[in-house]
């Protein structure tokens, strides 16, 4: 540990609902404006983290898992159109102009994204993206941020901080790039992290590492964290909760020990018997026949109704996300707990 | 670094001699005979005869060249037939003006076409966008002499801001110098400047969709230092590809310009050195743009290896 940071309540350990909350999203819709109208791409998601606590959003592609994030960010793009309420540290944000959204990324929200070779600059070096952010978030001088953004790499356990600073992206190994990024997300206190599928375009061997680094931080400076990915088990060993998203919908929400455990929506399920696991046995995988149906061309009713076994006349109707014995639910025919 | 840019020189030396031994072998298989175009009609073939020994041209082709890579290696490309004093005496007269009519006109292009080029982009598919667009159509479809002659009867004949031809040195006063040289330059430079538009423009838009300019903006850098620094840096790069172009184009380009606005420039010495079979002249003329070029060359890769850290690595 470095002598800069915060003071570490190691010994006392607050549970996860006495907490602070950190970042709400309460009925977030975001739809595109094209020539022929708005084409919706997410509706009626959702969720909130606490200090501390990871929440993973999981789905295949396409379902707006992304998109959600960068409208939480502020980034999404011009035609977007959002209704909901995002509310950041008790600030409702999502009533701010872009400028003053723009002033709470980086202090207040950092951002992992899933390719670090081209989520940071070819042609700048390392130091002087650190730097950069440094001195426009928190106003320190040229040395200080120098000071500072070496500091940041050797937590992040990067070597010859000194020297990687004076480097370029290309230089280092993706794992390492991967390590700049984290140390450029938290580098200005943020108490939000939202890391888009930080480690899918990472080696196995590099993944658990970062994955670990993470989960350090997160310990370290009471991080809450928005987790984008598709693995579900990441979801399992790294997240408190879990937030699956199908075609722009929140399917089914809770502890992400009883959705990857139990799920109850068959979509949760699905996802789950296509990963390949080490122990239950079995030979071949199951996966989820189909796509995630284009947006636009969205099913009435239930919207995984198309690829789902257990579909019937009643799903034409739209199912509302409804609390179970365990999670949120938004099916007509939910699994039972265990099967 | 030293090592890239020690490959980049050895690199432009073809690009030097190969210009130099089609045009030594050009001049002397086309027709005509610089004796006796200097000697007249009235000139008896003895008389022809012995200014061709004297000018060394009895001599095999190949023993000529040798000579004369001779004279290049020592620094003395020998006398023009027509002006009677040594070539490197007349080139740098002329050459000193067509690289300053060249260098106001790429400065001018490189200007006018980085500005409009991010206004529009930054403005994309909004009205000035769009007016920007079909000017830079316009600028690269105008003919240079065309727009020069425009140029001349707006500026020079109807306003009179400035002289309609002729040329005054540097050593007369920047004044009295920018007057001669800013017409030809923007004539010389306004198809550049459309071409680097619109190269900035799409480079620009590119370069915005990059994941390293979301991440910008995710840490919270202002607009104008993820535009200023981060986009730019890399949108700058097919710009400063173009721009080298531009300079070799214009630099071979000026004639036209030299012409109309009667500066003493060199490709207006080249083109009447060709008329009057001058062989030294035209070949030093020749040598002198080559190197010219090659240096440009140089500059340019310079310019990417500061621009881009990955090129000095390789």
């Amino acid at each position: 540990m470095t002598a800069h940071s915060a003071p570490m309540p190691a010994e006392i350990v607050v549970p996860l609902a006495a907490r602070r909350t950190v970042l709400e999203v309460e009925n977030l819709s975001l739809s595109f404006r094209n020539a022929d109208g708005l084409l919706p791409i997410v509706t009626d998601v959702s969720f909130s983290i606490r200090e501390g606590e990871a929440v993973a959003l999981v789905g295949e592609s396409g379902c707006g898992k992304s998109i959600t994030a960068s409208a939480i960010m502020g980034i999404a793009p011009e035609n977007a159109v959002i209704g909901g309420r995002i509310v950041l540290n008790g600030q409702e944000i999502s009533a701010l102009g872009p400028k003053d959204r723009r002033k709470l990324c980086g202090r207040h929200m950092g951002f992992i994204f899933q390719e670090p070779m081209t989520a940071l600059h070819p042609t700048l070096s390392i130091g002087r993206q650190m730097t950069d952010t440094l001195k426009h978030n928190l106003g320190l001088s040229q040395s200080a941020a120098t000071q500072r953004a070496a500091e940041l790499l050797d937590r992040v356990g990067i070597p010859r901080a000194r020297d990687i600073l004076r480097g370029y992206v290309h230089e280092l190994s993706g794992g390492m790039r991967q390590r700049v990024m984290i140390a450029l997300a938290i580098s200005c206190g943020p108490s939000l992290i939202i890391a888009d599928e930080p480690t899918t375009a990472l080696d196995v061997t590099i993944q658990a590492q970062v994955l670990d680094l993470l989960e350090d931080m997160r310990r370290e400076m009471d991080l809450a964290m928005l987790f984008i990915t598709h693995d579900l088990e990441v979801v399992g060993d790294f997240c408190d909760r879990a937030v699956v998203m199908y075609a722009g919908d929140v399917v089914e929400r809770g502890q992400s020990a009883d959705i990857t455990r139990h799920p109850s929506h068959p979509y949760a399920r699905g996802l789950i018997d296509a990963v390949p696991a080490h122990d239950d046995g079995r030979t071949r995988l199951t996966p989820i026949l189909g796509t995630v149906p284009p947006v636009g061309q969205w099913p009435e009713g239930c919207r995984f109704a198309p690829r789902c076994g257990r579909a019937d006349e009643k799903c034409r109707t739209r199912p509302r996300l409804e609390t179970l014995s365990q999670t949120d639910v938004r099916c007509w025919h939910p699994l039972e707990a265990g099967a | 670094m030293l090592r890239y840019l020690f490959k980049r020189f050895l690199l432009i030396l073809p690009t030097i001699f190969v210009p130099l031994i089609l045009v030594f072998l050009l001049l002397r298989l086309s027709p005509g005979d610089p004796a006796g175009m200097m000697l007249g009609d009235q000139a008896t073939p003895e008389q022809i005869a012995a200014l061709r020994t004297q000018l060394g041209l009895d001599q095999p082709i190949w023993m000529q060249f040798v000579l004369w890579l001779k004279g290049i290696v020592t620094l003395d490309l020998g006398n023009s037939i027509f002006f009677r004093e040594p070539v490197m005496q007349i080139i740098p007269r002329y050459a000193t003006v067509t690289i300053l009519l060249t260098s106001v006109a790429l400065v001018l292009a490189v200007v006018i076409g980085v500005t409009l080029g991010l206004v529009s982009a930054m403005n994309r598919n909004k009205p000035i966008d769009r007016g920007v667009v079909t000017t830079a159509v316009l600028g690269i479809s105008l003919p240079e002499f065309w727009f020069a002659l425009l140029l001349i009867f707006v500026f020079a004949v109807t306003l009179r801001w400035f002289p309609v031809a002729g040329y005054n040195s540097p050593d007369a006063g920047i004044i009295a110098f920018g007057a001669t040289i800013f017409l030809p330059a923007l004539a010389l430079g306004v198809r550049q400047s459309a071409l680097m538009t619109r190269m900035m423009r799409s480079s620009m838009l590119d370069v915005l969709n990059e994941p390293y300019i979301t991440t910008a903006r995710a840490q919270g850098l202002p607009e104008t230092t993820v535009l200023g620094r981060y986009a730019m840096r890399t949108a700058a790069m097919p710009v400063v590809t173009v721009a080298g172009l531009s300079a070799g184009y214009m630099l071979g380009g000026a004639v036209a310009i030299e012409i109309i606005f009667a500066l003493p420039g060199l490709g207006r010495m080249l083109v009447e050195a060709v008329g009057r079979r001058d062989y030294p002249l035209v070949e030093g003329g020749v040598l002198t743009i080559s190197l010219v070029l090659a240096v440009l060359n140089l500059l340019i890769d310079l310019v990417y290896a500061l621009l881009d850290p990955r090129i000095r690595y390789q």
